[in-house]
């Protein structure tokens, strides 16, 4: 029996931070005064942010309010989005694709990887509330499969030590380096230029110029 | 007009149909699940699939507006083999639960299934099960039958105005659900009991009761209102199983409120079956012969200005007639209509009905509520305001009722000083109506049953000539009534003939003596602890508070028990039809006066329905025309006066019970209990 996944209860009260409110007007500028609906989607996604990652009750209700929407208005549009969360989740969400690029360069591996490494299961939460995993549908960097998001950054060209080297010092409390985690740049060729040679050192440039 | 070839042959349509509108016209039936006429267009149950010359995708029938030369076809291999599909597709997870389920024998998927699928499902996998939904005592959820049309959703907020519904989550997990579990807080929710195309949505009185097929179908009228909604009545046997609308696109669109679909339980509870006679200070059961000779024993007693008669909320207009004639018989001249103490003035008819008709709504360019609250008063009528104002520009201000209705409202103040306001054109208000072309007054009985009554009447006319609600093409004069008795009481003139007492010095003449017998006609909403020592007759159907005090019980026919005639507040016609017989020793309420008539000494000179019928017609020519409303010759009416300084109240208390059958009834009851009581808290006798 499915069971409707409601947002789950908390007695505190939400409203936006002073800091997520110049953005979230920042938002609301965007749209005709009569269609301020239309910033649903983005007002979600800052009372996400900073309700630690997940939508509240008090959060749907507070976007609602803001934006004169029937509560069941926004609660669709929560509900049917797997970005937004309504449930509690970790520091660290851990999203693995296993989609079938990154099932076929070996997205099991990361799976059980991962698992093994947290100690949960796809779909739970550490004890500690640092990490949250689950299995995720096509991301769109397959070129780089297998591959993984946490929380906004994408970990590309991953094995089983990558993952681990990735998640250890997550947990450590620094930052791992994202994108390719095999050396290659962006989704260049894996064994490094086969084309366009004689514009090596504007593509360097622009690389290095993207990194500062 | 465009020209499109519609299964090889060409028709002529209007270019601002769609697709399935035209084949529609054209005859030809298109199988549908979430299109319905009177909500949005959604296109998302695929049912209506057709094929398109120079498509290489079938078309939704319902979204695809038709084009010049469009080429469509209906009924090719092509698109039965689609339907087949979209039917194979739609099964999948609804469960093969058909002869326990309360939509069996009149099911639109049932019936497509049949006409349009196939005898075979390639599903393998598990069928998913959704968890039932609380939506309170009226609708039954069996969510799992769900094939998400949402019809229901779209009624909710598009026509019942409360955005509760909606379809959450995805793909295979998505379900029609309320935001956090809650009953649905509309008085229009059992409509969506109709709207649902599958069993997903039921109605939970009658859930297991009976089948459709064994029912027997009697077409009638409401009177849990003064709307006169169309309805259906279906009767197994003696037992009334449950109402549902008809579709009369003039008064009630096709909807009905909840109190007119499910109070019908009220029927058969609390019956009066047997004439009673008040013996020692006790009601025994008598025979009518018994009851009649009291009667005349007390009539014996007293002058013909001595008797009194009250006719309630939900008399018909034979009862009354037969009344009228046997109280001016008698030589009394104290009889009333108007329950309520209401100053409505029976001379001219313009000042009493609902001029600009229900669906005059629709074409009203501003609104001015005073003393209404439509949304409990009449929903179905509510219905019709909120249809009008998602149109767009159109104004609403209300005096005295500041409730929630579905649509935004300007509340303007709560005492009649702001009609003076209005009238000396110096309200904020005032701007709205010059600027309309064709602006619209609903006046309740909440301001004209009150002492100044007769001026806020008076006052209304004059804001109605001053801001142009009342020309040669427009009547926006309207008086909303609460009790489907009302107009047709006005119509017969059942009010104070020469010199005669209206309600309020009637129930004072009981209480210091100078009146002796008063007649309650199904009169139940007057304060009978104020008869005083006044012999009281009661007939009506149901044991309530007139009865409680009555001398002599006359058990008279329910609504759903006779032939008879109501006139809604329009000014509408309408009959009511027998769908089955009263219980026991109760009669037709024309002809227990007519009895009574013979054993008073005043035969009264009308044998069948026809002579009661032709002696109505002597009252008043408009009962000719049945479903009809004849415009009323627009007169001078109310009278000037001072304003009270007092708020203008409105609206039912409790809009699940304010007659006899509703206060009966247990669905009712149950509605009283989780939409009124919700936040009171339990006492102890609760439950």
């Amino acid at each position: 029996m499915t069971t409707q996944n409601e947002p789950s209860q908390t007695s505190k009260t939400f409203s936006f931070t002073p800091k997520i409110e110049i953005k979230a007007l920042e938002v609301l500028q965007k749209y005709p005064e009569d269609w301020q609906a239309s910033a649903v989607m983005p007002l979600l996604d800052l009372a996400q942010r900073q309700n630690g990652g997940w939508l509240s009750q008090a959060a749907i209700e507070y976007v609602a309010n803001r934006l004169s929407m029937p509560l069941i208005r926004v609660y669709e549009v929560a509900s049917f989005y797997t970005m937004y969360n309504l449930k509690p989740i970790g520091e660290h969400h851990i999203e693995v694709c296993t989609n079938l690029p990154c099932w076929l360069r070996g997205s099991d591996q990361l799976v059980q990887a991962c698992e093994d490494f947290l100690g949960i299961k796809s779909g739970q939460t550490t004890d500690d509330g640092k990490f949250t995993m689950s299995e995720v549908e096509c991301l769109g960097a397959c070129v780089n499969a297998p591959m993984m998001q946490i929380n906004d950054d994408y970990y590309e060209d991953l094995n089983v030590d990558a993952t681990i080297k990735i998640l250890s010092k997550l947990k450590a409390g620094s930052k791992p380096k994202t994108g390719s985690q095999s050396g290659r740049r962006s989704c260049e060729p894996a064994t490094g230029l086969t084309s366009l040679l004689h514009q090596k050192k504007l593509l360097d440039k622009q690389h290095n110029k993207g990194k500062g | 007009m465009v020209k499109l070839t519609i299964d090889q042959k060409e028709y002529e349509i209007d270019a601002e149909m769609s697709v399935l509108q035209a084949c529609e016209q054209a005859g030809i039936e298109i199988p549908r699940f979430c299109y319905h006429e009177r909500l949005s267009i959604a296109g998302n149950c695929r049912m209506c699939l057709v094929a398109m010359k120079n498509s290489p995708k079938p078309v939704a029938s319902c979204t695809m507006p038709v084009a010049d030369g469009m080429v469509i076809s209906t009924n090719s291999p092509e698109v039965q083999k689609m339907r087949r599909s979209v039917m194979e597709f739609l099964l999948i997870n609804h469960p093969l639960d058909c002869p326990i389920c309360d939509q069996g024998g009149e099911c639109d998927l049932q019936d497509q299934a049949m006409a349009y699928g196939w005898d075979g499902s390639r599903f393998q996998e598990n069928k998913r099960a959704v968890k039932d939904k609380e939506f309170g005592p009226l609708v039954k959820t069996i969510m799992t039958r769900c094939i998400h049309c949402t019809r229901c959703v779209r009624f909710a907020s598009e026509i019942a105005g409360v955005p509760e519904l909606g379809l959450v989550g995805r793909g295979e997990n998505v379900e029609i659900a309320t935001y956090v579990e809650q009953a649905l807080t509309s008085e229009l929710s059992g409509n969506m009991i109709d709207l649902c195309p599958v069993g997903a949505l039921t109605n939970k009185p009658y859930a297991f009761h009976a089948r459709s097929w064994e029912l027997k179908k009697t077409e009638s009228v409401d009177v849990m209102d003064a709307i006169g909604s169309n309805i259906r009545i279906d009767t197994r046997g003696s037992k009334v199983m449950r109402i549902l609308p008809r579709i009369n696109e003039l008064v009630n669109e096709e909807w009905i409120s909840d109190k007119s679909r499910f109070a019908c339980d009220g029927l058969s509870r609390q019956r009066l079956d047997n004439p009673y006679l008040r013996r020692n200070g006790r009601l025994v059961k008598v025979t009518w012969e018994e009851a009649f000779n009291a009667i005349a024993l007390a009539t014996k007693r007293v002058n013909g200005d001595e008797i009194a008669a009250i006719a309630g909320d939900l008399a018909d207009c034979e009862a009354m007639t037969a009344l009228k004639d046997l109280m001016s018989a008698l030589g009394s001249p104290n009889i009333d209509c108007r329950q309520d103490g209401a100053h409505l003035d029976a001379s001219v008819r313009s000042s009493y009905i609902f001029n600009s008709t229900i669906s005059g709504i629709d074409r009203a360019s501003a609104l001015l509520l005073v003393g209404t609250d439509p949304r409990s008063e009449a929903p179905v009528l509510n219905a019709r305001i909120r249809k009008r104002w998602a149109l767009g520009s159109f104004a609403i201000g209300s005096i005295g009722c500041d409730n929630q209705l579905s649509y935004p409202v300007t509340f303007l103040g709560d005492t009649p000083k702001v009609l003076e306001e209005l009238n000396k054109g110096k309200h904020s208000f005032s701007k709205t109506l010059i600027d309309a072309e064709r602006p619209m007054i609903i006046l309740g009985q909440g301001a004209l049953a009150r002492p100044d009554g007769a001026t806020i009447l008076f006052r209304s006319r004059q804001i109605a000539e001053k801001y142009g609600a009342v020309n040669n093409n427009w009547n926006g004069f309207n008086i909303l009534h609460k009790a489907a008795a009302r107009v047709g009481g006005l119509d017969l003139g059942f009010v104070p003939q020469d010199g005669g007492l209206n309600v309020t010095n009637i129930i004072e003449g009981a209480r210091n003596g100078s009146v002796k017998i008063v007649y309650l006609l199904g009169a139940d909403e007057i304060n009978t602890s104020n008869l005083g020592k006044a012999f009281v007759i009661y007939q009506g159907h149901h044991g309530d508070v007139g009865a409680n005090r009555a001398d002599v019980i006359l058990p008279g026919a329910a609504y759903t028990e006779k032939n008879a005639t109501y006139v809604n507040t329009e000014g509408r016609v309408q009959l009511s039809q027998l769908a089955t017989f009263p219980p026991g020793e109760a009669r037709e309420d024309w002809t227990i006066i007519r009895a009574l008539s013979e054993v008073l000494g005043h035969t009264l000179p009308f044998d069948n329905l026809r002579q009661l019928r032709a002696r109505m017609l002597e009252i008043n020519s408009i009962f000719l025309n049945i479903d009809q409303v004849a415009p009323a010759v627009w007169k001078r009416f109310g009278s000037s006066g001072r304003l009270e300084n007092s708020q203008i109240k409105c609206g039912h208390s409790n809009f699940y019970m304010t007659d006899p059958i509703s206060r009966a009834s247990e669905t009712m009851a149950q509605c009283t209990d989780t939409f009124l009581r919700t936040n009171q808290g339990k006492t102890g006798t609760d439950g």
